[in-house]
């Protein structure tokens, strides 16, 4: 055999040479091919539009619009890997908002009523993984189940009627969360991006992130090699929750307003912005840029769709077709590169 | 960057500086030659079938049994003792001596059994490293990864307790990437990394081609050489004798013998196997001359 052949080399630094082209491909293909297909978008954008999408007042506007689901994507990205889904979230934006506004006309502010409407978020995502990881129901059906609930909930605790939230403009809270970064900048987006590094970290670089990745590739494998598996579920969880309850606290002080339907029409779009980035539906794959990206080219179609003078019409119909080529993308690249 | 390249202090051992100093039979203490562990007079029945009829069963550190027997012999009730998925009906368990009552899986593992699943136990869209340190990863106080560290350690096994030495696998690649020897190779190595001190294999060569076989075998034999100890269950004689430093054969729920492979030829083994199959006895092979076990091994397929 050629074993010993190789062993006056250091494996250590035989196999740290070895980090090459080939492996780096293997590795990021996939990313590397939905990064490539954003700038493929984008330049038909840019060459269709260029008044429109070569001055930066568009991409203001989607640093705001994007962020919403695009928060809710990112967590729900390390749910996914995990072998879990998420319906429930657009509920829990408008839940999170009614302890929100209890709060915050019981004391006079924000802040409080900020937490409040996290803490409503994780009771929620509490709610799903006790029901999932405890009890064993699917999560598919329990969220299908929990978004009825949630949403029957704030329709019932408010009586259906929507609450103006003028007295929160304005307020120090209201120019972090939602205000203008160097006067340009949404903070939306500062926070997009600041919770997509967050997220980053916590699904490649921490225990967590390991442990969903083993559930989701290998159940039976997790339980054998004794990672907490109902915990570790339990809390991917309640932190789409909170995020959800986070975005559902951006989206209404930008609006200034809320309105017990709020999150509605959030459920598909998010959950193509986490595939078209390629995220593996069958869990044990993830990816925290693709998500990322996949936000922008979600939420950022319908605009381009009518800055090039296209009918809002179009809009369903070319969705449909950046996620059909995205997944494509995923699934051929995956294979080609797999020894 | 530049510090990556340096040998870590444990890199010299390809176990990753895990390893104990002493070999992990003496125990801390106790005589090297007592068995790691020792099963005495086990029976167990199911619903009237006596599976085992006082069967005793012992290993000592830095040994590899081979457990060979027809189906029904009782093989997989008795590894299902050890490592406390069913207890017996009668008969004592010892850890290094210690009677050990109610064992259980997690307190088997506990004790330093670790079985080795096969790929039911590997992530196979993660990583080597990630699989390596599935369950138990090396992180700091906040729960964030050393990830260079586990790199390093996953290239310090591959090299040395794996052989992995083509030019295609890293400590990234994707288990998806193994083949069936390497991964079971990976799950072995994860065992001893992680300080097992018995390890089961069960039918580890099913499904493998010749030249994987002959990897894993390898491996096998990396076990005894970490001064752990193995139990080896295999239809195929010819692996088992290769590997194992003795034979326990079973039949019908009872040790029919135990040939150590340095005293008995592999002819004579597989004589004695198919004897005691037709008639449950055996007689012993006259000894014509001095022959030796490594005369027999040329043939018996070692590595």
């Amino acid at each position: 055999m050629t074993a010993t052949a190789d062993r006056d080399v250091s494996p250590v630094a035989a196999l740290r040479q070895r980090w090459t082209t080939r492996t780096f491909l293997t590795s990021y293909a996939s990313q590397i091919g939905i990064t490539a297909a954003f700038i493929v978008l984008w330049l038909a954008f840019v060459t269709l539009e260029p008044d429109t999408f070569l001055s930066s007042n568009i991409y203001m506007s989607y640093g705001q619009t994007v962020a919403y689901s695009g928060l809710v994507a990112l967590p729900l990205t390390m749910l996914i890997t995990a072998g879990d889904i998420d319906l429930s979230f657009p509920s829990v934006m408008a839940l999170g908002m009614v302890g929100f506004i209890e709060v915050e006309e019981a004391t006079g502010y924000v802040e409080p009523a900020i937490i409040a409407a996290l803490v409503i978020g994780a009771l929620a995502g509490l709610t799903n993984g006790v029901f999932v990881a405890l009890i064993g129901i699917p999560a598919l059906v329990v969220t299908i189940g929990t978004q009825f609930l949630f949403r029957g909930l704030t329709l019932v605790l408010t009586d259906g009627s929507a609450s103006p939230l003028n007295e929160v403009v304005d307020t120090p809270a209201w120019d972090v969360l939602t205000g203008r970064l160097f006067g340009r900048i949404p903070m939306q987006f500062v926070w997009f991006v600041v919770v997509a590094v967050g997220f980053w970290f916590l699904m490649f670089r921490h225990r967590l992130g390991q442990n969903a990745h083993v559930i989701g590739d290998n159940r039976q494998a997790a339980e054998l090699m004794g990672i907490p598996v109902r915990r570790t579920r339990i809390t991917l969880f309640v932190l789409t929750g909170m995020a959800a309850a986070f975005a559902g606290v951006l989206l209404s002080l930008q609006v200034a307003n809320f309105y017990p339907s709020m999150g509605a029409g959030y459920l598909l779009p998010t959950l193509a912005a986490v595939f078209v980035g390629g995220t593996s539906v069958f869990g044990g794959r993830g990816t925290i840029w693709g998500t990322f990206l996949g936000a922008f080219m979600i939420g950022g179609t319908e605009a381009g769709i009518v800055a090039v003078g296209l009918t809002d019409y179009y809009t369903n119909l070319i969705y449909g077709g950046i996620i059909l080529v995205a997944v494509t993308i995923h699934t051929v690249l995956q294979r080609r590169f797999k020894r | 960057m530049t510090s990556e390249g340096a040998v870590m202090p444990g890199d010299e051992d390809p176990l990753g500086g895990r390893r104990r100093t002493e070999p992990p039979a003496a125990h801390r203490s106790r005589p090297a030659d007592q068995s790691v562990v020792e099963l005495s007079h086990i029976s167990k029945a199911f619903g009237g079938v006596q599976v085992l009829d006082g069967v005793s069963f012992h290993l000592s550190p830095g040994e590899v049994v081979g457990l060979v027997g027809d189906n029904g012999a009782g093989k997989s009730t008795l590894i299902k003792i050890l490592t406390g998925v069913h207890r017996p009906d009668t008969g004592t368990i010892r850890f290094r001596g210690d009677e050990v009552r109610d064992l259980t899986v997690k307190r088997a593992r506990k004790l330093g059994v670790e079985t080795v699943y096969q790929e039911r136990a590997l992530a196979e869209q993660l990583s080597m490293w990630r699989n390596i340190f599935m369950g138990r990863p090396i992180s700091g106080p906040l729960g964030f990864l050393r990830v260079r560290r586990m790199r390093q350690i996953t290239a310090g096994l591959m090299g040395e307790s794996m052989g992995f030495t083509s030019a295609v696998l890293t400590p990234d690649t994707e288990v998806t990437g193994l083949s069936g020897g390497e991964r079971q190779g990976l799950a072995i190595v994860r065992a001893l990394h992680f300080e097992a001190d018995i390890i089961i294999l069960d039918e580890p060569t099913m499904g493998l081609s010749l030249e994987e076989t002959d990897k894993l075998l390898r491996f096998v034999g990396g076990i005894r050489e970490a001064g752990r100890s193995a139990v080896f269950i295999d239809h195929n004689i010819f692996h088992v004798y290769s590997v194992a430093d003795r034979i326990v054969v079973l039949d019908r729920g009872r040790v029919a013998g135990e040939f150590p492979t340095s005293r008995y030829t592999l002819d004579e083994v597989t004589g004695i196997m198919r004897e005691v199959a037709a008639t449950g006895t055996f007689t012993e092979p006259e000894r014509s001359g001095d022959r030796r076990r490594a005369d027999v091994r040329a043939t018996g397929g070692s590595p």
